[in-house]
C-alpha cells in the first residue's frame, strides 16, 4: 500500500531527527506493527516530549499505557530491567502518524510528568498511578482516579492477587 | 446582592450523568466557575481481570464496556489480538462485521439524541430514538440472541452467517430509518428552544480538541477531520464510499448535526456492504487454544464515541501479559471543565450530554 510506505518514510524521518537530538538517551527506534516505535532513557522524557509536540507536530497524546514487567512471560521481551515501563501513545493530527514513546522507571523511580506538555496526559497519569504505583513529577494532582483514597496497594501490578486483598475494598 | 463562590455536588446518582457519576462544580450565582469529574464508582477492574482470561474468554467481556455500543468493543479487542497474531479474516466475515459495527454505531447515535434532547427537556424525541434504536436491537437478537451484550464477533471473524432472512431484516431496518431521522431533525433541527440552548454553548475550539485528546464526533464538529476508518482503514473498510461529516464552531449544536449526518453515513455504508456482501466464509479456522507469540500491538476503531483502542502484549501463552484500553469516554470527559467554564449552571447538563460518554468504558 503506496499511503503506507510514505507514512513509514515519514516516521523514519522523526526517528533521525530525536537520535539526532537526544543522542545516546534513544535506546532504539524500529516500526512497530502500529507505527514508529522509540525507546528512552526517562532522563529526557519532558524535553524529548516537548521536542516531539513543537518540533515534530505530535500534538496528541492520545494515551497513557503502563506495564509491571516484574514476571516477564515465558519468552520474555528482553532482558531484566527495571520494573515497570510506560508508554505514551502520540499522534499527529491531521495526518494520523503513530508514534510510541517508550520509557523504563524502576520501583519508587520517578518520571518527569507529561501534563506540563499535554493536557490529555492528565487522567492518563492518575490512571498509571493508582493501577501501578507510578509517580509522576510535576503532575499538579496526582491522586487516585478510580479506586478510594484509602485503598492499600495497586492492583495492576502483577504481585497484586486477582482476588484482591483484605486490605483494599 | 454580592454572592460568594459555593461547590455544587452532582451526582453520583443523578439522572443526567447517564450512569454514576459525580461532578464537584464551582459555581458564582449561576455561572460555572470550575467542575471536577470524579469517575471510578462503575470500576470493576477489567484490565486486572483480562489478564487471567484467554483471549477467547476476553471478548465477551468487552461487551460490558460501552454497553450501548457493545459489538464496536468487540470489534476493536478483536482486531487487535487477531493482528498480533497474524490472523487474517475472510472477506465475508469482514463485510458482515461492518454491517454489525455500523448498525451498532446507528443504534449507539439514535440512544445519545434521545438521552441528549431528553436532558434539555424534549423527552419526546427521546421515545423517537428509542423506537427507532429497538428495531435494530430487534436485528440483533435475531442475529445473535443478544440486544445490549451480543457478544456479536469472534476472534477470526463472526459466529454465524447473515442468512436472507437477517439481510431481509436489516434492509426492513434501513428501510424505516430515514423516516425517523427526518422527525428527529423536524423536531430539532430549526427548533428555537433546541438552538437556544445548544448554539454557541460549550464551545471547544479544534486546538483545544486535540489538545485534550478528543476524537469521534465531538473532535470532528470542531474541524478536525479525523476518521479511523479513513486513515486507517479496518475490516475492508477502504471498499466502501462515504463521507466524514464535519463542522466548524465545536458548539453542542455542531455535534449534533454531525452524529446526525453520520447516521446518513452509516446507512449508506451497510447498504454497500449488504449489495456487494462477497461469498465464502465468515470465519477463519482460529485454535480453540489460541497461543499468541510474544509481541505488542495498539488497534484502534472508529467507535460511536471516538477512537477506541487496545493495546495488547502477549508472552507467547493463550492469555495477555497486558491490556490496556484506550477508551473515548475517558479522554473526552477530561475536558469537560474546559467546555464548562464561563456558561451557565443549567448548560452543564447539556454539555455533558453533548460528550457521549458511557462510564462502563470511562471506569473499565
Amino acid at each position: 500500500m503506496p499511503a503506507a510506505s510514505a507514512d513509514d518514510r515519514r516516521l523514519q524521518d522523526v526517528a533521525e531527527s530525536l537520535r539526532g537530538r537526544f543522542g545516546d538517551a534513544v535506546v532504539e527506534t524500529f516500526l512497530g506493527k502500529d507505527g514508529l516505535i522509540v525507546r528512552l532513557r526517562p532522563a529526557r522524557l519532558r524535553e524529548a516530549l516537548t521536542f516531539l509536540k513543537e518540533n515534530q507536530g505530535f500534538n496528541a497524546l492520545q494515551d497513557i499505557i503502563a506495564l509491571d514487567n516484574m514476571k516477564r512471560g515465558p519468552a520474555g521481551l528482553g532482558p531484566a530491567g527495571p520494573r515497570f515501563e510506560v508508554l505514551y501513545q502520540l499522534y499527529r493530527f491531521p495526518e494520523g502518524l503513530r508514534l510510541r514513546l517508550s520509557v523504563e522507571a524502576a520501583e519508587g523511580e520517578e518520571l518527569d510528568s507529561a501534563q506540563p506538555v499535554y493536557k490529555s496526559a492528565d487522567w492518563a497519569e492518575r490512571e498509571a498511578y493508582d493501577m501501578f504505583g507510578i509517580r509522576f513529577a510535576g503532575h499538579p494532582d496526582l491522586r487516585r482516579i478510580y479506586l478510594p483514597d484509602d485503598f492499600e496497594g495497586f492492583p495492576l501490578r502483577k504481585d497484586f492477587p486477582l482476588e484482591g486483598t483484605k486490605r483494599g475494598l | 446582592m454580592a454572592f460568594k463562590e459555593i461547590e455544587l455536588n452532582m451526582g453520583p446518582q443523578h439522572p443526567s450523568t447517564h450512569g454514576v457519576l459525580r461532578l464537584k462544580l464551582r459555581v458564582d450565582n449561576e455561572v460555572v466557575r470550575g467542575v471536577e469529574p470524579v469517575v471510578g464508582y462503575l470500576h470493576r477492574g477489567m484490565e486486572k481481570l483480562w489478564e487471567s482470561q484467554t483471549f477467547h474468554q476476553i471478548v465477551p467481556l468487552t461487551d460490558r464496556l460501552d454497553y450501548i455500543a457493545s459489538v464496536s468493543n468487540n470489534l476493536a479487542f478483536v482486531l487487535a489480538a487477531e493482528k498480533l497474531a497474524g490472523v487474517e479474516v475472510p472477506k465475508r466475515g469482514q463485510y458482515i462485521r461492518v454491517i454489525l459495527t455500523e448498525l451498532q454505531r446507528l443504534a449507539s447515535h439514535l440512544a445519545w439524541v434521545g438521552f441528549m434532547a431528553n436532558d434539555i427537556g424534549a423527552g419526546t424525541v427521546l421515545l423517537y430514538g428509542f423506537e427507532a434504536r429497538e428495531t435494530i436491537l430487534d436485528f440483533f437478537e435475531d442475529y445473535a440472541g443478544g440486544r445490549l451484550t451480543i457478544h456479536a464477533l469472534r476472534l477470526g471473524g463472526v459466529p454465524y452467517d447473515l442468512t436472507p432472512e437477517n439481510i431481509a431484516l436489516i434492509r426492513k431496518v434501513l428501510d424505516g430509518l430515514p423516516a425517523v431521522l427526518k422527525d428527529i431533525g423536524r423536531l430539532l433541527t430549526e427548533n428555537r428552544i433546541w438552538k437556544q440552548r445548544t448554539v454557541g454553548v460549550g464551545i471547544l475550539n479544534a486546538a483545544d480538541a486535540v489538545e485534550y485528546g478528543l476524537t469521534g464526533p465531538v473532535l470532528r464538529a470542531s474541524g478536525v477531520n479525523w476518521d479511523v476508518r479513513k486513515r486507517h482503514a479496518y475490516s475492508s473498510y477502504d471498499d466502501f464510499t462515504f463521507e466524514v461529516p464535519l463542522a466548524r464552531n465545536g458548539d453542542l449544536y455542531d455535534r449534533y448535526r454531525v452524529r446526525l449526518a453520520e447516521m446518513d453515513q452509516s446507512m449508506s455504508i451497510v447498504r454497500q456492504a449488504l449489495d456487494r456482501l462477497p461469498d465464502g466464509e465468515f470465519r477463519a479456522k482460529v485454535p480453540r487454544v489460541f497461543k499468541v507469540q510474544p509481541g505488542e500491538v495498539f488497534h484502534s476503531i472508529e467507535a460511536p464515541k471516538g477512537e477506541l483502542g487496545f493495546y495488547i502484549r502477549s508472552n507467547g501463552t493463550d492469555k495477555p501479559e497486558r491490556v490496556k484500553m484506550k477508551s473515548p469516554s475517558f479522554i473526552n470527559l477530561q475536558s469537560l471543565e474546559k467546555m464548562c467554564v464561563g456558561n451557565l449552571f443549567a448548560d452543564v447538563v447539556a454539555i455533558l450530554g453533548s460528550l457521549d460518554i458511557v462510564l462502563g468504558e470511562i471506569d473499565k
